[in-house]
């Protein structure tokens, strides 16, 4: 099995960032350690919200206005999807960009430590017309928002 | 030697927005090339952003996020000339680091 130079250059980066202590203070460290360093595995094999929270820590989340997910209403090639997330939900900690229709939810988190917004944007694969979520970890829960983007050309196989 | 990202900081009165575009195939695994073969997963993983030796974002993601990713995000405390700091690391272990300096 070719691991070392893999596990060498996750060590390197690991060291790179401070060490595990950022990564477990960013939110992520605990569940993943024990497969990936850093890297939470089995959220991002989760095939719903409550797998995902389940992976992340949590069980419920309540829906919340003070989420507000920017996308297309349409998005011509689901390939490349602009999703933006923006978080008024106080203490927020990270934010978890979730496609219902996608083979797995979760697409991307982003941990936003104190003194960073919770405004975070990126561009995603879907494959089918789903609902996006943003699935909020906040000091006092998880809370959630979502928006149907219709997608023309599904982005996920080639 | 994976291709360099191309970074944008900018100080704007609420804090410093931060545009970054890597360049990356974020193979999710399911593709077939032209043989009929299955193009193994290859993606970034984790994105890490620091300003000051300081973390201002950390990111996990799946072979979803779109091939050559792009990220936008703000953060506070920071001033024109300071510096930025983005690294990548993907799930074959490659990984690149590039910086910017806040303008």
């Amino acid at each position: 099995m070719k691991q070392p130079a893999m596990n060498d250059s996750r060590r390197d980066f690991v060291k790179l960032v401070g060490g595990m202590g950022a990564l477990a203070a960013a939110g992520f460290g605990d569940l993943a350690l024990a497969q990936q360093p850093g890297w939470n595995k089995a959220a991002f094999e989760a095939k719903s919200l409550a797998e995902t929270l389940k992976a992340v820590g949590g069980t419920t989340a309540a829906e919340t206005k003070d989420i507000t997910i920017t996308a297309p209403d349409i998005a011509e090639n689901g390939a490349v999807v602009p999703i933006g997330v923006t978080s008024k939900v106080p203490g927020t900690q990270a934010v978890y960009i979730l496609v219902d229709k996608n083979p797995n939810w979760l697409a991307a988190s982003f941990a936003v430590p104190q003194g960073t917004e919770a405004n975070v944007a990126t561009r995603i694969k879907m494959g089918q017309t789903s609902n996006v979520l943003a699935l909020v970890k906040a000091n006092n829960g998880f809370f959630v928002a979502s928006k149907e983007v219709k997608v023309t050309l599904g982005g996920c196989g080639g | 030697m994976p291709d360099p990202m191309r970074i944008r900081a900018t100080a704007q009165p609420d804090g410093v927005d931060v545009r970054v575009l890597m360049s990356h195939e974020m193979e999710t695994g399911q593709r077939r090339d032209g043989q009929g073969r299955l193009v193994p997963a290859h993606y970034i993983s984790n994105v890490t952003v620091q300003h000051a030796g300081r973390t201002v974002l950390t990111a996990e993601w799946g072979p979803a996020v779109s091939k050559n990713p792009y990220l936008q995000f703000k953060f506070q405390g920071g001033k024109k000339g300071d510096e930025v700091v983005v690294t990548w690391l993907d799930n074959k272990g490659e990984t690149r680091t590039d910086k910017a300096t806040i303008n």
